[in-house]
Parts: C-alpha cells; sequence; structure tokens
C-alpha cells in the first residue's frame, strides 16, 4: 500500500532564500506526524505546500495518489481534502461560529442548508461549543475560536488535517482544550500533520516526530525515542532548550 | 440595543433643539433679513417644498448619490487591485498621491468644456474629488487582511470569486462607509459650488437664486431643505452600516 502522503525531494525558494532544501517524507492513512524544530526552519513553509497554500519551487508531492504539483492540479478541489488550522485569524469575521462552521459546504455546494446546518450543530457539539453557535468570532475565546476553526476545518469532511502551531499565540489555560479535540482527532484515525511546541502533545499523540531544521529533516523517529535517546546532536540541543524553558 | 436606540433619539432631538434655540438668537440678536426667524422659516419651507424645493432637491441628491455611488464602486474596485497586486500598487499608489492633493474643483471650467453643461461635467467633478478616498480605504482594507486569515480562507478550497465575497468584501467595506461618511460633505459643498454654473435646477443654484433676488425666507428654506438632505443622508448611511456590518457594531459593544 502507498502512503497517504508522498513528498519527494521539496524545495522551496523565496526569492534567492532557500527555505526547504529537499524534504522527503511518506506519511500513511491514520499516522499523527508532529513537527518540531526551531523558528524559521521551513515548518510552516513546509506545511503550507502540502496543499499548495505555497508553490513548491521543486519537488514532487503526492496525496491520495494525486499528483498535486503536477501542472493544470485542480488545487481547489484538492485543498477541500485537507483541512488547516492556523495559529490564529482562522474566522471570518463578519460570520457567527455556526456561520463560519456551514460557510464553506453551502458555497461549494457540497451540502444544503439544512445538511449543513445539522453538521454544524454536531461539529459544535464535537468540540464542546454547542452554546456558542450564535456567537461573533470576536466574543469568544482564543481557544474556543480555535475549536472553531478545527469545526470548520472538518465540516468538509477531510481526510487529512494540518496543524501550524494551533495553540501557540493561546493563553495557557486554553491550550488544554485545543489540545483535547486534536487527541480526539487523531484517536478516530484522521491522518495529521501538527507543528507544534507542545513536547507533551507530541509525546503522547504522535506516531512519528520530526525534527526540522534549516530546511531539513534532521531527524525522525518514534516519540519515545526522539525525547529520550535523539540522535543528532542539533536535536539535543533544541530539545534541551524547549523542555528546560 | 433598545436603550442605545432610544439614547440616540434624545441625542437626535438635543441636537435639534440646540440648533433651533441658536438659530433663533442669532435671528433676535443680528437683526437682520438675511437671518429669518426659524418658525417663519419652516412655514416658508413647508410652503414651497412640495412645489419647489423637492424639485431642485431632488435634482441635486439625484447628482450626489450618482457621484457616490460612482466613486464607491469604482475606487473600490481599484483600491482592491491596488491591495492585492503589488505591481498595480506600484503603479496606482503614486498616482493617487500626487493627484490626491490637487485641488481639483479648479477643473470645473474644463470638465464643463468637455462634456457639455448638462449633469455630467458636475457628476465627475464629485467623483475627481472623492474617489481618491475610496480607493485608498479599500487598498488599506485589503493589505489589513492578516496573512493568516487568507491562508485559513483559501485552504478550504474557496473559488476566486468566493474569496472576493467573503473574504475581501466584508474586509473593506465597514472602511468604505466610513469613507463615505466623510465624503458626503465634500460631495454636497462641491455640488454647491457646481450649481452655480450653467443650470437652472439643483438646490445650489436655488440657494444662491434666492439671494441675488433678495428672498432671504426662500433662500432660508433652501439651506433647511438641504441640511435636513444632508442629515438624511447620514442616518441612511448608519442604516446601512448597522445591516451589513453588524459584526464591527458587536465588536465595538465589547
Ligand atoms: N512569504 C515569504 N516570503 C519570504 N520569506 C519567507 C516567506 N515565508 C517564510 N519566509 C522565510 O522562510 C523561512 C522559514 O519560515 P517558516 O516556514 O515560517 O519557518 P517556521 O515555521 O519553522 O518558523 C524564514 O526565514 C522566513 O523568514
Ligand atoms: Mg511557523
Amino acid at each position: 500500500m502507498t502512503a497517504q502522503i508522498v513528498v519527494k525531494n521539496l524545495h522551496k525558494y523565496f526569492g534567492k532564500l532557500e527555505v526547504l532544501k529537499g524534504i522527503d517524507i511518506e506519511i500513511n492513512k491514520g499516522e499523527v506526524i508532529c513537527v518540531i524544530g526551531p523558528s524559521g526552519s521551513g515548518k510552516s513553509t513546509f506545511l503550507r505546500c502540502l496543499n499548495r497554500l505555497e508553490e513548491p519551487t521543486d519537488g514532487e508531492i503526492v496525496v491520495d495518489g494525486e499528483t498535486i504539483t503536477a501542472p493544470g492540479t485542480d488545487i481547489n478541489k484538492i485543498r477541500r481534502h485537507i483541512g488547516m488550522v492556523f495559529q490564529q485569524f482562522n474566522l471570518f469575521p463578519h460570520l457567527s461560529a455556526k456561520q463560519n462552521i456551514m460557510m464553506a459546504p453551502l458555497e461549494l455546494k457540497i451540502k444544503n442548508k439544512k445538511e449543513a446546518e445539522e453538521k454544524a450543530l454536531e461539529l459544535l457539539d464535537r468540540v464542546g461549543l454547542s452554546e456558542k453557535a450564535d456567537v461573533m468570532p470576536r466574543q469568544l475565546s482564543g481557544g474556543q475560536q480555535q475549536r472553531v476553526a478545527i469545526a470548520r476545518a472538518l465540516a468538509m469532511e477531510p481526510d487529512i488535517m494540518l496543524f501550524d502551531e494551533p495553540t501557540s499565540a493561546l493563553d495557557p489555560e486554553m491550550v488544554g482544550e485545543v489540545l483535547a479535540v486534536m487527541k480526539e482527532l487523531a484517536s478516530m484515525g484522521m491522518t495529521m500533520v501538527v507543528v507544534t511546541h507542545e513536547m507533551g502533545f507530541a509525546r503522547d499523540a504522535a506516531d512519528r516526530v520530526i525534527f526540522m531544521d534549516e530546511g531539513i529533516i534532521m531527524e525522525e523517529a518514534v516519540p519515545e525515542e526522539m525525547f529520550t535517546n535523539p540522535k543528532n546532536p542539533r536535536t539535543s540541543e533544541f530539545l534541551n532548550k524547549v523542555l528546560t524553558t | 440595543m433598545k436603550i442605545m436606540k432610544s439614547f440616540k433619539l434624545t441625542k437626535t432631538l438635543y441636537s435639534f433643539i440646540f440648533v433651533l434655540i441658536f438659530w433663533y438668537l442669532l435671528h433676535i440678536s443680528v437683526k437682520t433679513a438675511a437671518i429669518p426667524s426659524p418658525y417663519e422659516t419652516i412655514v416658508n419651507f413647508v410652503e414651497i417644498f412640495p412645489q419647489k424645493l423637492s424639485l431642485h432637491l431632488g435634482a441635486s441628491m439625484g447628482r450626489v448619490f450618482l457621484a457616490l455611488g460612482i466613486s464607491i464602486v469604482l475606487g473600490s474596485m481599484i483600491g482592491i487591485w491596488t491591495g492585492i497586486s503589488p505591481k498595480a500598487d506600484s503603479m496606482i499608489s503614486p498616482l493617487v498621491y500626487l493627484l490626491y492633493p490637487i485641488p481639483k474643483i479648479a477643473f470645473l471650467p474644463i470638465l464643463m468644456i468637455l462634456f457639455g453643461l448638462g449633469d455630467l461635467p458636475k457628476i465627475l467633478l464629485i467623483v475627481i474629488i472623492i474617489i481618491f478616498q475610496f480607493t485608498m480605504a479599500a487598498r488599506d482594507g485589503v493589505k489589513e487582511i492578516p496573512r493568516e486569515l487568507t491562508y485559513s480562507v483559501k485552504s478550504l478550497g474557496l473559488t476566486k470569486p468566493q474569496m472576493y465575497l467573503h473574504l475581501v468584501i466584508p474586509a473593506i467595506l465597514p472602511k468604505i462607509i466610513t469613507t463615505a461618511r466623510i465624503s458626503l460633505g465634500a460631495a454636497v459643498s462641491v455640488l454647491f459650488f457646481a450649481e452655480n454654473f450653467a443650470t437652472t435646477y439643483g438646490i445650489g443654484y436655488f440657494i444662491m437664486n434666492q439671494w441675488a433676488m433678495v428672498n432671504y425666507k426662500e433662500m432660508f428654506s433652501g439651506i433647511l431643505a438641504l441640511s435636513l438632505a444632508g442629515f438624511v443622508i447620514f442616518l441612511i448611511i448608519d442604516l446601512i452600516e448597522n445591516i451589513v456590518c453588524k459584526w464591527v457594531q458587536q465588536g465595538r459593544q465589547e
């Protein structure tokens, strides 16, 4: 069986700056991958290449057997199967929580109004925000906004979820509620790629941890291995820094 | 919400009464026919509005609305374009900065030579004076959209037109409405000026004509009509804002 996501020799330049210097990885269906590494190492760029929010300069990305880097690919269609959640500013500020979730399935005519609303309420319940259906994003806490953002991505019924530091902008007391939703998602067999500084989450939920530095994958291991016995000196240095502070 | 509304109503009432008292005091202290009493004026206003004033006011408001509409649509479109495309920004923004401070009101004679004596040069004059503000407002609105929000909306797989409808337009609407409110004063003033040339319809013409005929009571009714019209347009803009930008209001009340 081939992997769900195959990345081959991925390079990305911003002008003359080479940010990704040849990334190779295969991710299987249902796997949870945590990506760690210092800031500026290219983690976000890598993640955004996976649904071509950034155009790869070179290399190949295959998702569910389809080469999404091939010319002529309908990238919008592929994005609909790949949910993505960011640090912040995820929600439409002018739509309520429920409307945010209903919007894409309605616009893309995947669901009718009644189905979309039912799904939205079901997802709000799943992320523990049933009573916030009609509340505007500004009146939600950061943690609640992130949970709505996850629900909105799930409304498209994606096969893959990408998370780019979803808890980094949150007050510490709200990190737990977002991680809990993500853990539940992981346990239900969602394929997930999560850029995070939450080493506890990586340890508990990840099948594999990837350490990125200076645009390449420096080390790749199961969490146990990565956190107790890192092979690469750069990995130990990084882990020492984040685990002691 | 209800409390807010009645509060607003008392505030409006209060300012009306204030204006009336001030006007009355001016009338009795200055003692010239140029400032008739509020009572006389209102009686005269009610008398001449249906046959005369409404025609002039209608002609003027038509011009203002058309000019405002053209400026909003065209100005926003150019603004969105410059906000999205760095190339367009580097081409158009320097032009806007150059043209914006030029006193374009002096161009009225040229516009009349080019476009005749009808409504067109008057509308165009307003447009070239206020359009730049809409362009700048739209451009800034687009540039202020957080990059992550754009990514996040794109990641849902929305098409380009859907992105405009659900991301770009909501981002610029509050700014456009604020700009409309600010530009309205300029638009009416410019129109007042323009209506003094080559026209026999329009509230600007009416007021200046009554002045020339030393008909101060009617002149003052004209001023009253123009003021009321301005006030009504302000209310309309408020109403539109309340309908299309609800979320901005809700944010403010936090
Ligand atoms: N749109 C962009 N244009 C130019 N440089 C960029 C852009 N996005 C990211 N970079 C640069 O690429 C490098 C990697 O960034 P990023 O992928 O955000 O790293 P990380 O997420 O690991 O912090 C950084 O040096 C950053 O400045
Ligand atoms: Mg990042």
